[in-house]
């Protein structure tokens, strides 16, 4: 069952950067709350702040003002953070160490934790995990990251999810950099995490038919603000903010007219 | 007669250990003047060995295999880059490449960017008479020319830098565009405005006829007139956008297409079938389908035998099975 | 491994590591074969070359080869002192501000600023002639060492700001890496090749610096460098009187030395930078 408390909640949390004249708000005054098990994509053109936004809920940057609660207490501790909320970046090939193997840095993600599972029972976790992505082990067997490709990289990312097993993954734009076919797989998995280990996910996209295939709701974010927010058959059907339907009317459509020519 | 032809193209490149990569196996097609014919495929298909096979740049590690290329009747097969750069680049063939940050020299202004242009291609000419052509080129793609003629390529948004590469890509009016996924790395506002930048720029017969490359098919639909599908260096379907999206042949086409997700209501419940596995390593050579690996309807004579595009309903499908 | 494959199939990484090996034999394994005697009198002063003296003898008599086996050897040991040193300082200071950023990067980037404006030969030359009685040859290396480490940690730092906002130090940290573990795991692997050219033109750097220091007479009382061969054959007039024995064969080897290392910093930036590689 769904904890009755929220995953995260967040109240005017801003942050800027900058100084002076020079000074931008990349998140401004945002407040939502994220319930337990659930999937909420944030959506947003370019430099929207959904990224910095995503980044302060994982921890990494800390706002400027504002309260951001995690299940009811505020994140004092990085490290004790992470071991409950875990990341997927954007671009898989500058995610990981070029000079490590692939399997020796999915290893050492367990370094986040106080007390480290047995190495025999760390190994196994790395090859379900591994299988959890439909990688047999041995594929990536003393390879380096480069030696990957960006499908496989992109999987990489999820299954250390998938080994480490956090209660809540921040998923940062993992669609952008793949192709069509790629992203749907990485969408399956997203669908997976929740179904199977009861995941809360955030997911972060500039691509709202993305959202609405996998989210419970959806929030749309535009110059650091969250302009409106909801479930997806609302958002994607009676639009009331003109930020959403902006949007909505510059994705490609398959069936319906997208620029008049 | 045909603008652009591309007969039975083979290209391929060597990889720092003598390996032998075909990227490219036995590409034709050719265009009519004003059509817009759009390439998809996943990454690693060969699109981007592609697009400079078809302006005849072959620098290595890239080569020539066989096949021919011609603009208005004239082969680009051959012929040296420098040729190619000062005779064929930017006034027959231009391209819109993907990143328009790696595009612009960043130590000089637009101005002079445009300027070097003009000047490299063009002899003689009056300095006021290319100022005021310039003028008129950005403010008609509805940049403020003043400023973002000025600025040096750092000082401009984006979708600016990516509307003057555009600019600067079709300043001499060149007889053939390839766009190399000029979309792909912007949001989808700035992607709607550039596809009108260059639909306004078709409309105003700054050129006609263009190559449109990216992976988003429902992208292309609204774009081009006639779609291809490319996988693993070969085209496995061409017909019209609407036949290729709305009633595809090929089973990988089918898989693109069901991978793809639009925001409609209603589409949380759609089923996606992602497809498994990875393009055929192009190294080796391959018997049999490039598909058949991953293919849902693969038959066990599919491993075997190569297939040949054929018509099927008035356009080509490279599937023995396909109806 | 398949990166030094790739050095090996680069002319000019093969030159200069055959060039400065050269040097090097000269330096360390000549002595085994020849007979170094730099005090003894071997012959009357400024005897031309000849068969017995290869290339002759200096303005008090001592054959030249043992002399320039002997500076050669004085050379390179300052260059490679001073050099570790601004390497190892640079390095760290250059790696430390860039990830740290804030007030620690301020600060050292104005220590930095300053070191880079005074003209660290004037400072050179000033230490080297208040320390008229104990400037030995490896002071004067530790000196040169202290005073041409800002551009090394200029460069690094760069590079070291650029890697912090990569994604693989943020999938570090959540992975529970500490500030020690991630400057030495995931920043310092990427700078290795970078730091190792820097080194080398560190080492050049040294072993010119050290030669001009000494040929304005300010160079160490109890070694000969190459840089004092010279200053011996300036001020005892070898210039004037013809003999070019006293400083041609000195300038050679100075000159191979430093073009040697050259060559192998470009060769490398060739095969270590992917976007010059084709």
């Amino acid at each position: 069952m769904p904890n009755k408390q929220p995953a995260f909640e967040a109240r005017d949390l801003s942050r800027s950067f900058g100084h002076g004249d020079r000074r931008i708000k990349a998140v401004d005054n945002v407040s939502l709350t994220i319930q337990d098990q659930e999937i909420v994509t944030i959506v947003g053109g370019s430099s929207c702040g959904k990224s910095v936004l995503a980044k302060t809920l994982l921890g990494l940057i800390p706002p400027t003002s504002g309260e951001l609660l995690y299940r009811g207490k505020p994140i004092t501790d990085q490290r004790s953070h992470w071991r409950d909320v875990q990341p997927v970046f954007q671009d898989p090939f500058s995610c990981f160490n070029q000079f490590f193997k692939i399997r020796s840095q999915l290893r050492s993600s367990f370094g986040i934790y106080k007390k480290k599972p047995s190495k025999d029972e760390i190994e196994v976790r790395v090859d379900e995990g591994l299988r959890a992505v439909n990688i047999v082990p041995s594929e990536i067997e003393g390879k380096y990251p480069f030696e990957l490709s960006g499908g496989q990289m992109q999987r990489m990312l999820l299954a250390r999810v998938f080994i480490l097993r956090p209660r809540v993954l921040i998923a940062d734009e993992p669609t952008s950099m793949v192709d069509a076919c790629v992203r749907a797989n990485i969408l399956d998995y997203l669908m997976k995490l929740k179904k199977e280990l009861k995941m809360t996910i955030v997911f972060i996209t500039h691509d709202i038919g993305l959202a609405c295939y996998v989210s419970d709701r959806i929030f749309i974010m535009h110059a650091g603000k969250i302009v409106e927010g909801g479930p997806p058959d609302e958002i994607t059907g009676a639009p009331k903010n003109q930020h959403t339907i902006q949007l909505l009317e510059d994705v490609p459509h398959l069936h319906k007219e997208w620029i008049a020519r | 007669m045909p603008i652009f032809e591309v007969n039975d193209l083979h290209l391929h490149y060597l990889t720092r250990f003598g390996a032998k990569i075909h990227a490219v196996a036995g590409v034709s097609f050719s265009m009519e003047q004003g059509e817009i014919l759009g390439i998809a495929g996943e990454s690693g298909c060969g699109k981007s060995t592609l697009v400079n096979g078809l302006m005849g740049l072959f620098i290595p590690p890239l080569y020539p295999t066989s096949g021919d290329v011609r603009v208005g009747g004239e082969s680009l097969m051959g012929r040296t880059p420098k040729d190619i750069r000062e005779n064929v680049l930017a006034r027959k063939v231009s391209m819109i490449p993907q990143g328009a940050i790696n595009a612009l020299n960043p130590t000089r202004k637009i101005k002079h960017l445009a300027m070097d242009l003009i000047k490299s291609h063009e002899k003689g000419g009056n300095k006021n008479e290319i100022q005021k052509r310039l003028y008129d080129r950005f403010n008609l793609l509805g940049l403020d020319a003043e400023r973002v003629l000025n600025s040096f390529p750092i000082e401009l948004t984006a979708g600016e830098r990516q509307r003057s590469v555009i600019g600067l890509t079709t300043l001499l009016d060149p007889e053939m565009v390839i766009a190399d996924e000029p979309t792909s790395a912007l949001d989808v506002t700035t992607q709607k405005a550039v596809i009108k930048l260059i639909f306004n720029l078709l409309d105003k017969k700054i050129f006609s006829t263009m190559i449109f490359i990216t992976h988003e098919l429902p992208l292309l639909r609204h774009v081009a007139h006639r779609i291809a599908i490319m996988y693993a260096g070969q085209f496995v379907e061409l017909g019209t956008a609407e036949q290729v999206v709305f009633d595809p042949r090929h089973p990988y086409t089918r898989a693109l297409m069901d991978a793809m997700l639009s925001a409609e209501p209603g589409q949380a419940k759609k089923e996606t079938k992602p497809l498994e596995g990875a393009p055929p390593n192009l190294a080796h050579p391959i018997s049999g389908c490039r598909f058949a690996a991953r293919c849902p309807s693969a038959k066990p004579d599919c491993r075997i035998n190569e297939q040949s595009l054929r018509i099927v309903g008035e356009r080509q499908v490279r599937c023995d099975y396909a109806e | 491994m398949k990166l030094f494959l790739n050095l090996l199939k680069t002319p000019s990484f093969v030159f200069g590591v055959t060039l400065f090996l050269a040097t090097l034999g000269v330096a360390l394994v000549l002595p085994w074969f020849y007979d170094v005697d730099t005090v003894g009198r071997a012959g009357t002063p400024y005897l031309p070359p000849s068969a017995e003296h290869l290339l002759g003898t200096n303005h008090l008599g001592v054959d030249f080869v043992s002399l320039l086996i002997t500076g050669l050897r004085a050379s390179l040991y300052v260059g490679l002192l001073a050099g570790c040193i601004a390497t190892l300082l640079g390095t760290f200071l250059g790696v430390y501000a860039g990830y740290k950023g804030g007030w620690i990067d301020d600060l050292i980037n104005l220590v930095t600023n300053l070191f880079i404006v005074i003209p660290y030969f004037v400072v050179l030359i000033l230490i080297s002639a208040s320390l008229e009685e104990g400037r030995s040859l490896q002071l004067i290396a530790v000196i040169i060492g202290l005073t041409t480490w800002p551009w090394t940690t200029r460069s690094v730092r760069a590079q070291a700001a650029s890697l912090k906002s990569r994604d693989h130090i943020g999938l570090a940290k959540v992975n529970g890496c500490g500030t020690f573990q991630i400057v030495t795991l995931h920043i310092l692997p990427y700078l290795l090749s970078y730091v190792f050219m820097v080194f080398i033109i560190q080492i050049a750097a040294g072993i010119l610096v050290e030669a001009s220091i000494s040929m304005i007479g300010l160079g160490p009382y109890d070694s000969i460098s190459l840089g004092v061969l010279m200053d011996d054959a300036m001020k005892n007039e070898a210039l004037g009187d013809g003999i070019w024995w006293a400083f041609i064969p000195s300038t050679i080897l100075i000159t191979a030395v430093v073009f040697a290392l050259y060559t192998l910093n470009t060769s490398m930036e060739g095969v270590f930078n992917p976007r010059l590689r084709k």
